[in-house]
C-alpha cells in the first residue's frame, strides 16, 4: 500500500487549521498520480508479493553452504587420510548442522509449529526438499563427529574401534551427500519462485551457492589453520568460478526483468559480493596473501547471500519487472 | 442472474461440497459500482482484522492490494479511454470543447483459486489443500507460517499476517469462504454483492456465461471486454476469472501467469550438476596437490 505519509500529515494540518479558523485556504494535498494513474501497473502496487523473509535466512544460506561443503571436504580428507582436516571439517558441519534450524526456525511466522516442515514429503516443494535435506544432513553428520572423536581419542580398541572407524567413514560419506545438496539447494529454493530477478537466474543461483560454499569452507578452514595446497587449489576453484559467474550476470541481462541485480542497493550488494568472492580472491591468493584472499572469500559470499534476498525484495515490489518478464 | 430473485445461484442454497462440483466465482467489472460491500462482508464473516486505517490517495482506494488480512479488494480505476458508447465530452474546466474521454473502472480483486496453485505446491506442511469444490484452502492450524507460499503465488495474493493482528504468523488468503460452501451457503461476498457483479456458481456455467458476457458487452460498443482466466499458461486456468476492459496491467494482474514449479527442472539440473561438479573437484584437489 501506498503510505504517502507527507500528504497524511498535510491532511491533519488541514483539518486542524478548518477546526481552528472555520475556513482554509491555504493549498490542499497533491494526490501522487491523480486522477489518472500514471504509475505501472495499478498505481505502482506490487503485482507478485516481496519475500517476507528477514536476515536469519540471508546467513541460513551463508552457514548452510560452509556446513554441507565441509562435510564435501571431509570426505575428501578422509579418502586421503588427513585426520586433522576431517576433525576440523566435521566440527564445522555440525555446528552448521546445528545453526542452520535454529535461524530456520527463528525465522518461521509460528516458530512453535517447526516440526510441521517434517509433516509430509513433497517434491514440487524445494522447501519441503529442503527441510528433508537438513534432516538427513543433520542425522548423519552428529554421528559422523562423534564416531570421528572416538576414533580419535581411542577410546575403543581392537573389533568396536575398527567398527567405529567405519561407521565414521559411512557417515561423513551420507553427511558429504546431503551437505553437497543442502549447500546448492537454496539456489533452487529462491529460483523456482514468482519472484522476477530470481526465477530468471534460476541456473545460476544453485551454481552460485554451491561454489561459494565449497570456497567458504575451504577458506574457513584455511584461516583456522590448515594452510594446505588442496585447499588452497580449491580456493582458487571457487573464486574462479565465481569469476565466471560475474561475467555471466553481466552479459545475461534481462532488461527491467531483473533490475534489481544491477540498480538500486540490491545491486551493490551482488556487485561487492561478486567481487570480493572473485577476481580479489584470486589476485589476493595469486600475491601469496592466503588468509586475505579467504576472508574476502568469506566476506563476499556471505554479502551476496544477502544481496540476493535483497534482489528479490526489490524485485517482488517492482510491478514493470513482473510484466517485462512475462513478455519475455 | 439479476431477475432470478432467491433462484439466482447467488442466492440459492446447493450441494457443491457433497456433489464435488467444481465452483467458480466470475467478477464482471462492467456492473460493479464500488460499494465494496463484498470486502465488508468478507472482513465481518472471517473475522478478518483491520489492517490500519491509511489514507493512499489513490482514487477511493484506500485498501491497496489484496494480502492477509484483505482476501477481497476492490480496485478503483479512473482511465482516460471511452467506457463502451459513452458520449465523449470535456469533463475539465477552461476549453469546453474537444474530446476528454474518461472512465472509472471497479473490479473486485480475489484470490484466483488457480487450476495450478503456486501456494499449494509450494507448502512443505501441507497446510495448504485442495478442496472438493477445486478450491485452494489454507488450513490455519498446521501453517508453521513459513512464508515460501507468498513467493510462489505468480498473483501476489497469499501473505504472512504480521504481528500485532490475531492469528499473527500464518499465511491467509480467501477461503472461498469454504464453511459456508460446506453448509450449502454462497461465500458471502457474492452473496452480498448488489449487482451481482460477483457471481459463484458452477465453473462450466460461470465460463459460458464469461463467454457471453463480453459478446453482449462488445456489442454495446465496450471494444476492449475481455475475459482474464489464464487458461493457456502453465497456471492452467483459474476458479476466479474476471471479465476486464482494457489490458490486464492495468489492474495489476501478470499477463501471463505461470506457476514456479514450471522452473524446477532446471534449477534442480544446475543444483546436481554443482553437487556433482563440486564433489569431483574437492577429490581431485585432494588427488593431485597432496
Amino acid at each position: 500500500m501506498t503510505n504517502d505519509r507527507p500528504s497524511e500529515k498535510r491532511l491533519e494540518q488541514l483539518r486542524e487549521q478548518a477546526w481552528k479558523d472555520g475556513v482554509v485556504t491555504d493549498r490542499g494535498v497533491d494526490v501522487a498520480g491523480g486522477p489518472i494513474p500514471r504509475k505501472p501497473g495499478y498505481y505502482g502496487e506490487p503485482v507478485v508479493r516481496p519475500p517476507v523473509w528477514t536476515w536469519e535466512i540471508g546467513l541460513y544460506f551463508f552457514i548452510g553452504g560452509i556446513g554441507g561443503m565441509s562435510a564435501v571436504i571431509a570426505s575428501a580428507a578422509t579418502l586421503f587420510h588427513h585426520i586433522d582436516l576431517i576433525r576440523a571439517a566435521m566440527w564445522l558441519a555440525a555446528i552448521a548442522t546445528i545453526l542452520s534450524p535454529v535461524l530456520l526456525i527463528m525465522d518461521l511466522g509460528r516458530p512453535r509449529l517447526f516440526l510441521n516442515m517434517l509433516r509430509v514429503f513433497k517434491h514440487q516443494s524445494a522447501m519441503s526438499m529442503g527441510a528433508w535435506i537438513l534432516s538427513g544432513f543433520g542425522a548423519c553428520t552428529v554421528p559422523a563427529l562423534i564416531a570421528v572423536e572416538l576414533h580419535f581419542h581411542h577410546v575403543f580398541s581392537g573389533a568396536l574401534g575398527q567398527l567405529i572407524r567405519i561407521a565414521a567413514a559411512i557417515f561423513i560419506f551420507g553427511s558429504a551427500f546431503f551437505g553437497t545438496l543442502l549447500a546448492t539447494y537454496t539456489g533452487v529454493l529462491i529460483g523456482a519462485t514468482a519472484i522476477p530477478a530470481w526465477f530468471l537466474h534460476r541456473i545460476l543461483l544453485p551454481i552460485h551457492f554451491g561454489t561459494a560454499g565449497l570456497g567458504s569452507a575451504a577458506a574457513w578452514l584455511e584461516l583456522i589453520g590448515h594452510r594446505i595446497p588442496a585447499l588452497n587449489v580449491l580456493g582458487y576453484y571457487a573464486a574462479g568460478v565465481e569469476t565466471a559467474l560475474l561475467i555471466w550476470l553481466s552479459l545475461d541481462k534481462h532488461g527491467a526483468a531483473d533490475r534489481a541485480i544491477h540498480e538500486h542497493g540490491s545491486g551493490w550488494l551482488i556487485r561487492i559480493g561478486e567481487i570480493l568472492n572473485g577476481p580479489l580472491a584470486i589476485i589476493l591468493r595469486l600475491l601469496g596473501l592466503v588468509p586475505f584472499a579467504a576472508i574476502s572469500f568469506l566476506i563476499g559470499s556471505m554479502v551476496s547471500r544477502f544481496g540476493w534476498i535483497a534482489v528479490g525484495r526489490v524485485s517482488g515490489a517492482d510491478p514493470e519487472a513482473v510484466f517485462a518478464a512475462e513478455r519475455l | 442472474m439479476i431477475g432470478e430473485g432467491i433462484q439466482s445461484s447467488n442466492q440459492r442454497r446447493h450441494s457443491f461440497v457433497k456433489d464435488h462440483v467444481e465452483v467458480g466465482f466470475f467478477t464482471d467489472p462492467s456492473v460493479c459500482i464500488g460499494c465494496k460491500a463484498c470486502e465488508v462482508a468478507c472482513k465481518e464473516w472471517n473475522h478478518v482484522p483491520d489492517d490500519g486505517f491509511t489514507w493512499s490517495g489513490n482514487s477511493y482506494d484506500n485498501t491497496g492490494h489484496l494480502g492477509a488480512s484483505t482476501w477481497r479488494h476492490v480496485m478503483f480505476l479512473e482511465q482516460d479511454r471511452q467506457k463502451g458508447n459513452q458520449i465523449v465530452g470535456s469533463h475539465s474546466l477552461g476549453d469546453g470543447d474537444g474530446e476528454d474521454p474518461f472512465r472509472w473502472v471497479f473490479l473486485s480483486d480475489v484470490c484466483k483459486h488457480c487450476e495450478e496453485a503456486g501456494c499449494l505446491e509450494s507448502c512443505p506442511t501441507g497446510a495448504i489443500v485442495r478442496t472438493e469444490v477445486g478450491s485452494v484452502l489454507v488450513q490455519n492450524d498446521v501453517c508453521n507460517g513459513c512464508g515460501y507460499c507468498v513467493v510462489s503465488c505468480p498473483f501476489g495474493v497469499i501473505d504472512r499476517r504480521p504481528e500485532p493482528l490475531p492469528d499473527a504468523g500464518g499465511a491467509f488468503k480467501c477461503t472461498f469462504c469454504y464453511d459456508r460452501q460446506k453448509s450449502g451457503l454462497v461465500p458471502a461476498c457474492a452473496k452480498v454483492c448488489p449487482t451481482e457483479s460477483i457471481v459463484f456458481g458452477r465453473l462450466d456455467d460461470l465460463r459460458a456465461r464469461g463467454v457471453e458476457r463480453v459478446e453482449q458487452l462488445r456489442q454495446s460498443g465496450y471494444h476492449d471486454a475481455q475475459l482474464y482466466d489464464p487458461t493457456e499458461t502453465s497456471v492452467r486456468g483459474i476458479h476466479a476469472f474476471f471479465l476486464i476492459l482494457g489490458e490486464p496491467e492495468a489492474y495489476g494482474l501478470p499477463p501471463k501467469p505461470q506457476v514456479p514449479t514450471i522452473y524446477l527442472k532446471s534449477a534442480w539440473t544446475a543444483a546436481f550438476a554443482t553437487a556433482i561438479g563440486s564433489f569431483i573437484a574437492t577429490l581431485l584437489a585432494f588427488a593431485l596437490f597432496s
